[in-house]
């Protein structure tokens, strides 16, 4: 692989397993499986109405063949409909999510190995979700100094002094002993930004940052994101909000039921989309 | 003090600690239960009196039974609630079969199979039997409580740590327990004072609760209707004892929250 790709997606495909309960008659289980029969009573002398609870599995691609990379310092910006596999993509790169088929590498490592010891991979990915995924038990200190403590085992003191820097480079010096539920949903994400920086990540994954924010506090997370952008981090961003992409990012990806439709720099993207599928969905979130 | 809660809106599903009042429901049981044990034993001493000097070392009894009994269907429990949730098919399966098997037998008929089942086999104490026997079946109940209160936790925090680096097992002891610790001290609570409760179960061993020594006292006067109204208020008092540890824990808990 090129030296200066940092996450290389190669085919790759992930299947769910949906399995969907219901009762059907077994006369007509064999030539359609339909569920229109499912809400009438069965009677009780009817011998033709032998119903059997069964279980249809059905299978659902998030991801058919997606190929893509992401270069050193690089920030990429997946957009897409929902349900058309972009948190999917995101989840895989650090395995929350296993990938069916294909394979993802994270600079050397083939992270969809199973064999590949993933804890080592995901202490220098970092995530940030869309619902913060805070810890409420502990204030906002300690939600980024638990990590390096839990898994890096830096002593404490130490761990609580880089905490304090990170806080105070998101903007929140002042907020070190509030609790999660103290805090507004954009200081919420930004001590979620600060926990993922404080293992020291060579990759950020955001998976919609700030889909669940109110507008006057995205620029507040979006900001940080930005500063990251500039100092070089390399970003994958599952995200709609287009000054981002316009300021930040280098490149767009389009994603559509699981496939990559288009990708282009955001001017162009943005703009001159080539595929028509490209063209429908900039229009709905313009 | 009640200046400073915010309006609770009509469908708050209970009042807040705020709203509750002097003549709260734990305080009109409480000191209604000891008002009305004073007054007996200043208005009656003959029988009241002397029943109540008779009983302290029962009710010294029953409290070991129950603390000891408490600490350990923790143990039991929390093992057993993270047997159900493992994903390794033998454990899950033998934690659950514990608690299934545990549960659909009734206290007393352990209390005595494990008296006399485990008494044959070797000689232990009769009030670590009874402990033992307490424990076993409260952990099976304690398990449940701690499994829906794991369960109970948003997967989001689970994910998150596990984005961190952390392993499943340390993701389990500084994210997820310490949330449920919160989720499940109201139920484990209660499993506490149904705890006390059934303690005098025992009293059918030869372990002399605060039952046993009450029926032994009745025994010898014939003073049945009294004593047993002075064991009842003395096991209420209690269990609201109890109930107000649970809550002051409670509070503890929930400092940090809004």
């Amino acid at each position: 692989m090129s030296n200066n790709e940092k996450i290389r997606i190669e085919n790759a495909v992930k299947v769910f397993n949906v399995y969907k309960q219901e009762l059907r008659d077994s006369e007509e289980a064999q030539d359609d499986g339909s569920k229109a029969h499912v809400d009438k009573p069965a009677g009780l002398m009817d011998r033709n109405r032998h119903r059997r609870r069964s279980v249809r599995r059905t299978q659902l691609y998030a991801l058919r063949d997606v190929s893509m990379s992401v270069h050193m310092g690089e920030v990429v910006l997946v957009i897409g409909p929902s349900g058309s596999g972009k948190s999917t993509l995101l989840r895989c790169i650090n395995r929350l999510e296993e990938l069916t088929d294909g394979s993802i590498w994270i600079d050397d490592i083939c992270v969809s190995d199973a064999k590949t010891d993933i804890r080592k991979v995901r202490e220098e990915v970092g995530m940030v979700f869309q619902s913060f995924n805070l810890f409420p038990h502990l204030d906002a200190l300690d939600n980024i100094a638990l990590a390096p403590i839990v898994v890096k085992k830096n002593d404490k003191p130490l761990a609580r002094k880089k905490a304090r820097a990170l806080l105070k480079r998101v903007g929140l010096a002042d907020k070190e002993h509030s609790y999660p539920a103290q805090l507004s949903g954009g200081q919420q994400q930004r001590v979620a930004i600060a926990r993922a920086l404080a293992m020291d990540p060579h990759i950020m994954l955001f998976d919609e940052p700030t889909s669940a924010l109110d507008p006057e506090m995205i620029k507040e997370v979006l900001d940080v994101m930005l500063s990251l952008a500039e100092e070089g981090m390399t970003m994958l961003v599952v995200s709609h909000e287009m000054g981002f992409a316009r300021a930040a990012a280098k490149r767009v990806i389009f994603m559509d039921e699981g496939e990559i439709i288009e990708e282009g720099p955001p001017e162009k993207l943005f703009v001159n989309p080539d595929q028509e599928r490209t063209k429908r969905f900039l229009e709905h979130i313009l | 003090m009640a200046q400073n809660r915010i309006e609770t809106s009509d469908a708050t599903l209970i009042p807040k600690k705020g709203d509750r009042q002097l003549f709260s429901a734990w305080r009109i049981s409480f000191f209604g239960a000891i008002g009305i044990l004073i007054f007996l034993v200043v208005y009656k001493p003959d029988p009241f009196g002397r029943i109540l000097l008779f009983i302290p070392d029962g009710i010294v009894k029953t409290f070991q039974v129950t603390v000891f009994a408490i600490m350990l269907a923790l143990v039991i429990g929390l093992i057993a609630g993270l047997g159900r949730i493992s994903r390794v098919r033998v454990i899950n399966r033998v934690a659950t079969v514990y608690v299934e098997v545990v549960r659909g037998i009734p206290l007393l008929v352990q209390i005595f199979y494990i008296y006399y089942a485990l008494g044959r086999i070797v000689r232990i104490p009769d009030i670590a039997s009874a402990v033992i026997a307490m424990s076993v079946c409260y952990g099976a109940y304690l398990a449940e409580i701690i499994r829906g209160g794991i369960q109970s936790i948003h997967p989001g925090q689970m994910e998150a740590a596990l984005a961190l680096g952390l392993s499943r097992s340390k993701a389990m002891r500084y994210v997820i327990l310490p949330q449920t610790l919160k989720v499940i001290l109201p139920p484990v609570g209660n499993e506490f004072i149904a705890l006390l409760k059934d303690s005098s179960l025992v009293s059918i061993l030869a372990v002399s609760d605060l039952l046993r020594r009450g029926r032994e006292f009745a025994s010898q006067t014939f003073l049945y209707f009294e004593t047993l109204t002075v064991v009842a208020l003395v096991y209420l008092i209690l269990t609201l004892f109890f109930s107000w540890l649970v809550g002051l824990m409670e509070a503890r808990l929930n400092r940090n929250v809004k």
